[in-house]
């Protein structure tokens, strides 16, 4: 086993989100959301960056508990449809079934290795934009279009947004 | 069972929770109702704080505009200082233009209403020494310049041809020390020489004492030199007084006051008449007569109202109604008829047809006469 893939595959012994304090965890996902509904008044592509979902992920990598990730996603989720013209719940399930997951995944990985980190990010922003869409679809009958190789650019441009979020979040 | 809650307690957390959100999800679109409260509480806890962020974005932007103007504001002082200039010069520039347009448009007029052949010429240069008051125009002998012609502007006389080449000509001014012309005042018709004195002002040579000169006076070309055509203004009279021979009369010329770009040379010279009536300065701007005020002219003739009238108007007037009302045409009775009434009042009388001034001729039908 080499030295990336031993470090990769590092059991964490315990939880090091334990110095994050709540009031900052709400502070984060109010800044991610105002960054989101603010910044593409000015760079219009910029509203393919889901920096809530980053956040999202961040917190349940580091928190790497799954009870507590699901609420903060389910949170920021239905703060995000609130803000949004959907019914309240879409970016809400989608988000809950992300924040476990990746809470899940940090129980598996060394989440401070900056490929693990892109990687991550990469996956679970295709992810959520997939499931979205099948939410859509499948819940509301929205015919929506799924433009994988479009999904898979913007998935590149949040995982490299990711690497540099998640170090500045770790220094918070 | 508390093993399984246990075993699958993360699960089932998101299980719950995924299950609420759909329930949720399913009453909003099944219902068609809307969980308005949580989105009153993102929107209220979210907004404020974009527009917090929007106000000190505003506040960043306006005070760095307003600095990096003010980095450029010296600067553009300068370039906006240097384009004035160049406007302001290009406005002189226009300016002159315009006013060279104004008087070359004088000029082509002055030159088709003078009687005397003319060629116009443009001052091109000016001779040297202190006291020299030469110029040189565009035109020469190839159009048909030749020494001794007369210089004018449509202000009056301006010098004389001295010298003609191919291509140019040279001019003496009429201020040139050297130069001489017979002039004749309007009114008087007082006879002098204009003579040159190296500065703006000339002076009439050759005027007795006992002539009648006032300042003010017109003086016009002569014709006496056979250079100018007789009838050219020359200047009006500024200084006359006695002197120890002759008089010392002294005169701006008028074709210089206006500047001196454009010329005409008399090629073919017709001499004119000194107009009678004074000179009108071209500047003086005559209004209308007033209106009369009302009854204040009642007792003036019909055809005299609005204007001044003299006794004697008044008695031509009365004269005229005397003999409309009695028929008669003056100027046409013949000796030993019968004049009008001159006493009658004519107003009160209307006017009659006029009578032939003489009875018409007999018939010379023989038949008639018995």
């Amino acid at each position: 086993m080499t030295q990336f893939e031993e470090q990769a595959w590092r059991l964490p012994r315990r939880a090091r989100f334990s110095w994050l304090r709540p009031f900052l965890l709400v502070i984060m996902a109010l800044v991610a959301i105002l960054l989101q509904v603010y910044l593409p008044l000015f760079f219009q592509y910029l509203a393919y960056l889901e920096i809530p979902l980053l956040v999202t992920v961040y917190f349940s990598l580091m928190r790497r508990q799954p009870v507590v990730a699901v609420f903060y996603g389910a949170g920021i989720g239905l703060v995000q449809d609130s803000l949004s013209s959907n019914p309240l719940g879409m970016y809400g399930i989608v988000k809950t079934l992300v924040a476990y997951f990746a809470a899940s995944v940090s129980q598996r990985f060394d989440v401070d290795n900056l490929t693990v980190r892109f990687l991550l990010g990469f996956f679970f922003f295709f992810f959520h934009q997939f499931f979205y869409w099948v939410l859509a679809r499948a819940l509301l009958g929205q015919a929506l279009d799924f433009v994988a190789v479009q999904t898979l650019l913007f998935g590149l441009m949040n995982a490299a947004v990711a690497v540099p979020l998640f170090y500045l979040l770790d220094k918070l | 069972m508390e093993y399984l809650l246990s075993r699958y307690r993360n699960l089932a957390v998101l299980l719950v929770v995924i299950v609420a959100q759909l329930v949720l999800l399913a009453y909003q679109v099944k219902g068609n109702q809307e969980a308005r409260l949580i989105r009153v509480w993102a929107v209220s806890g979210v907004m404020p704080l974009a527009n917090l962020i929007e106000a000190v974005r505003g506040s960043t932007v306006g005070f760095l505009k307003n600095y990096l103007a003010l980095l450029d504001v010296r600067s553009e002082n300068q370039r906006l200082a240097k384009q004035v200039q160049k406007l302001a010069l290009q406005n002189q520039y226009l300016k002159s233009e315009l006013a060279t347009a104004d008087r070359a448009r004088a000029l082509g007029a002055f030159q088709t209403r003078t009687q005397s052949k003319t060629i116009a010429a443009r001052i091109i240069g000016t001779g040297t020494g202190a006291n020299s008051k030469v110029v040189f125009v565009d035109v020469g002998s190839s159009r048909g310049v030749t020494k001794g012609m007369a210089v004018i502007t449509q202000d009056g006389i301006v010098g004389k041809v001295v010298a003609s080449y191919p291509a140019a000509s040279q001019i003496v001014l009429v201020t040139d020390p050297g130069f001489a012309a017979g002039v004749i005042s309007q009114t008087n018709r007082v006879h002098g020489t204009l003579k040159g004195q190296g500065h703006s002002t000339c002076f009439i040579d050759h005027v007795q004492n006992e002539e009648k000169l006032v300042v003010g006076e017109w003086f016009y070309t002569s014709g006496d030199d056979r250079v100018f055509p007789k009838g050219l203004p020359v200047g009006q009279v500024r200084i006359a007084r006695p002197g120890k021979f002759v008089q010392e009369i002294y005169l701006i010329p008028s074709g210089l006051q206006q500047g001196l770009e454009e010329v005409l040379i008399v090629i073919e010279g017709v001499h004119g008449s000194i107009p009678d009536n004074p000179e009108t300065p071209q500047s003086l701007q005559l209004l209308p007569p007033p209106q009369p005020e009302p009854g204040a002219d009642a007792g003036q003739p019909a055809g005299m109202r609005g204007s001044l009238t003299t006794d004697a108007d008044r008695l031509a007037e009365r004269y005229r109604k005397i003999g409309a009302a009695q028929g008669h045409v003056f100027g046409e009775g013949l000796p030993g008829s019968k004049p009008p009434d001159f006493n009658i009042n004519p107003d009160a009388v209307a006017p009659a047809l006029p009578k032939p001034a003489s009875p018409p001729a007999a018939p010379k039908d023989p038949s008639l006469r018995r």
